[in-house]
């Protein structure tokens, strides 16, 4: 491992060779926007939020998964960046049922304060009003696929962190959905151990805990971190 | 100098950001000065006025009736603007969607229906298969969502607008506040 | 009946070499012509680096579609730190209109298996994969044999011909997901975990299969390694043009009188392709277009039938060489209804994993059957080009990068069909419900 020294923003930061452009960024208060990383979990790659510009690639690159190098200039948050950005939201938002006046964690969802910080303020692609179910059949919790966004936090950390392996995503494209074991009732789940972790990652109100009424579901997500720290971690 | 002709409204909604705009309060005072309210469900006008300059619209677009009023709104405005998450993204009448609205007339006057239990074919206006948001149906020129967008929020926006500026909204209100 | 073929036949094989001359489930057959030369000799007389030096030599470049330089491949593996190392042949052909993974895999298993084999020793790899779809059961069948026989004669498995190499072969079958032909998809499926793929680097030359060095390289690509070494670098790489040396396997579909597959030297032209070899379009119909690439390859119109086929002049012309598939389209056919087509293909065969792909092909399907039904504006051309665009360039693999491409191909060289379709309500070559509603009008 060496230390290297790069530019973010033209900003002159230094970092580890096997730190992400993300974790870098965020050490020197450089904001990103991300759904679908969470400290402490493998890295998905899922919502292309992250992704930015660097100096000699055509390509864009996820902050998330890619490792900075001696030299490299990033740029995050350009004109062209911001705007797929902001479709990339216009999509998750046409993608569901998003109805934030009635939602649990209306006041608290990550996916609305992604749509502040980028300024959506409507969605310019078309809604495709898909019809989902809301499974209620867990004693503790509920899930409203109407509001998931498939950013996979619950099941990496089911299966990263709690070593259930309850939850995965069934079927595939616009059609698929988080799981619990095969597609069951999650309420019927005999691998659940019912710990509520993936409720506390889910950026959205699709995983919720029951009684909570609209705005009351607050999440507590940074006992991720602490866990995996305490485990301490696996490459 | 010449009062703006100003208009409000109300579609498919539940008249909150109507009462969030007099939530504004004394400063409706201020704010009389310098606009003239040409047509709204809180005065008495019948029909919609050629050359309104600005017109603030609640609710989603739901009905036949709301499609024609929302044409001819579009046509004689100026400036329109889409107030609340209803006029903005369908809100709560577009969760009928997912099911259809001949689901929900079936729940309410078939399953639900109090009186004659059935389906009233006359003196209401046919819902149309989807629910939509204002901008998909005519242009929009400006989002105000909320549910319904604070009070100061809307002043705000007015206030920008009569001084000729660009209201930044971002601070003031989001989706479901 | 299949027409006679013209004398001149610009047709050379080396992936089909000794074309139907053999019983695919005999190893002797597969000896008498040559076969496990190249293998012996391999293994007794060649060390590693110099088995990588002929392959980069060569100039063979990856048949899967991308193109990546084979030997360059095969020597990163082989310098990865890490044990074990892994080879993983990709059979998982899924392109529409491609049939060419399968007829090699079917009717050359052992020379498949050859050319894994020579990989193996060369990057150090003891276990390989052949991962190969379910819907291919003689393939697997054919491949199951091949392994057991040279497994009976001692050319899989332990101390390979008496030497100190050892290596075993398996079949996995994919389950019907086009996404597992993509590499980290394929290597999760092995794995036994969902068909997602995931963002590299790491590459799997690096970090693939159980997160151990990983060679994959495409059916066609192994098939090419025998003859390659059996006859020489400098032979296989005098074929072809500057930079994309050898032969092409091509499976020629749609509007063409001769289907099938075909092998030609890279930089054959188009008009090559589907005239001379292909007897051009049946029924006394015009040439439209040529689609490469598959889904996320292109269309190409008539004023580029001269161009040479190689992995350069396919790019730069928006297309895209793809595993192979050539379809052929002739006056009757409609591009944006291609372009529906291939998206519609797209959106079912998306994992669902990363947004733009996701809901963007999920979007742009819906765009393009507005505007083949009539009901678009050219508002909703605009989203559509924004659409390809961010789909394009935010996509996490190369299913949702080249999604766009069959539209934008289109777009480029038949916009007029779209606006035909969108202004004038109006499809021209007849096949849109647009056309069937105007012609009701026009009854009524």
């Amino acid at each position: 491992m060496t230390v290297v020294t790069l530019k973010i923003d033209d900003r002159d930061v230094s970092g580890r060779d096997d730190e992400t452009i993300l974790e870098i960024a965020r050490e020197n208060g450089i904001v990103i926007p991300t759904l679908c990383y969470l400290e402490g979990l493998s890295i998905a790659g899922a919502c292309r939020l992250c992704l930015v510009e660097v100096k000699g690639t055509s390509k864009l690159l996820p902050a998330c998964a890619t490792r900075v190098s001696e030299g490299m200039e990033i740029h995050t948050n350009s004109e062209r960046l911001t705007q797929y950005r902001r479709t990339i939201i216009e999509m998750l938002f046409a993608e569901g049922n998003h109805i934030c006046s009635v939602c649990v964690s209306n006041g608290h969802c990550q996916l609305q304060d992604a749509a502040v910080a980028l300024g959506v303020d409507h969605i310019g692609v078309p809604y495709l009003h898909p019809h989902r179910h809301v499974d209620a059949s867990h004693e503790l919790f509920g899930i409203d696929h109407n509001r998931c966004i498939l950013c996979a936090r619950c099941v990496r950390v089911c299966d990263e962190v709690e070593g259930a392996h309850t939850w995965d995503v069934g079927v595939r494209g616009i059609e698929a959905r988080v799981v619990t074991d095969f597609s069951t009732p999650w309420g019927d789940s005999d691998t659940c151990t019912s710990c509520g972790k993936c409720v506390q990652v889910c950026p959205t109100g699709a995983l919720f805990a029951k009684g909570k009424s609209a705005g009351e579901m607050t999440k507590q997500s940074e006992f991720v971190e602490y866990l995996v720290a305490m485990r301490g971690r696996r490459s | 100098m010449n009062k703006v002709r100003m208009a409000t409204v109300w579609l498919d909604g539940c008249s909150g950001c109507h009462m969030s705009f007099l939530d504004i309060d004394e400063r409706l005072l201020a704010l009389a000065d310098k606009i003239d309210l040409v047509y709204s469900p809180l005065v008495d006008y019948k029909e919609f006025p050629p050359d309104v300059d600005l017109t603030l619209v609640e609710g989603a677009v739901s009905s036949e009736e709301d499609l024609e009023k929302i044409q001819r709104v579009r046509q004689r405005t100026n400036l329109l603007i889409a107030l609340g998450d209803c006029a903005v993204n369908g809100n709560v009448p577009s969760m009928r969607n997912a099911v259809g609205a001949q689901a929900v007339l079936e729940r309410a006057y078939l399953e639900e229906g109090l009186l004659d239990r059935a389906i009233p074919q006359r003196g209401v206006p046919p819902l149309l298969p989807t629910v939509l948001p204002v901008h998909v149906v005519v242009p929009v020129d400006l989002f105000v969502p909320g549910c319904p967008p604070p009070a100061d929020a809307i002043y705000y926006v007015l206030t920008q607008l009569l001084e000729g500026k660009e209201p930044d909204l971002s601070s003031m209100t989001r989706f479901g506040k | 009946m299949i027409e006679e073929r013209p004398l001149f036949i610009p047709e050379q094989n080396i992936v089909l070499e000794h074309n139907g001359d053999i019983d695919p489930e005999v190893l002797e057959d597969y000896s008498k012509i040559e076969g496990f030369t190249a293998l012996n000799h391999v293994l007794t007389e060649m060390t590693p680096p110099e088995v990588i030096d002929q392959v980069s030599r060569s100039g063979l470049r990856g048949r899967g579609g991308a193109g990546y330089p084979t030997g360059l491949k095969w020597q990163t593996v082989a310098k990865a730190p890490g044990t074990p190392k892994y080879i993983i042949c990709n059979g998982d052909e899924g392109d529409p209109g491609a049939f060419m993974d399968r007829n090699v895999m079917e009717a050359y298993p052992f020379k498949v298996l050859e050319g894994m084999t020579i990989a193996a020793y060369a990057i150090g790899a003891s276990q390989g994969f052949l991962y190969v779809r379910a819907e291919y059961p003689l393939a697997v069948q054919r491949l199951k044999n091949a392994i057991r026989q040279m497994e009976k004669h001692n050319l899989l498995g332990k101390n390979i011909a008496g030497t100190p190499f050892s290596f075993d072969v398996d079949v996995r079958l994919g389950a019907g997901a086009f996404v597992c032909g993509e590499e980290t998809a394929l290597i999760a499926s092995i794995e036994g975990r969902r068909g997602n793929p995931r963002p590299r680097p790491p590459y799997p030359a690096e970090r693939g299969l159980f997160g151990c060095p990983t060679l994959i390289n495409n059916v066609e690509t192994f098939a090419n390694i025998a003859p390659l070494l059996r006859k020489g670098a400098e032979w296989f790489a005098s074929i072809g043009t500057e930079k994309s040396k050898g032969t092409k396997v091509f499976a020629l579909s749609g509007r063409i009188a001769r289907a099938g597959l075909i092998e030609v030297p890279m930089g054959t032209t188009l008009r090559e392709i589907v005239f001379d070899i292909g007897g051009g379009i049946p029924d006394g119909k015009a040439f439209k277009a040529v689609q490469t690439g598959g889904p996320s390859g292109g269309c190409i119109p008539s004023d580029y039938l001269d161009m040479p086929v190689d992995y350069e002049s396919l790019l730069k012309l928006g297309s895209f060489m793809g595993s192979g598939g050539m379809i052929v389209m002739d006056e009757t056919s409609c591009m944006v209804d291609v372009a529906r087509y291939f998206m519609e293909f797209c959106m079912s065969e998306s994992c669902g994993k990363c947004v733009p792909c996701r809901v963007g092909t999920a979007q742009m399907y819906q765009l393009l059957t507005k505007i083949v039904n009539g009901d678009a504006t050219l508002n909703d051309l605009a989203l559509l080009e924004s659409l390809c665009d961010l789909v394009r360039n935010t996509s996490l693999c190369g299913l949702g990068q080249g999604a766009p491409n069959p539209v934008l191909s289109t777009l480029r060289y038949f916009r007029d069909e779209y606006i035909a379709h969108i202004v004038d309500k109006r499809c021209p070559a007849g096949v849109c419900p647009v056309h069937k509603r105007e012609h009701q009008e026009v009854n009524a």
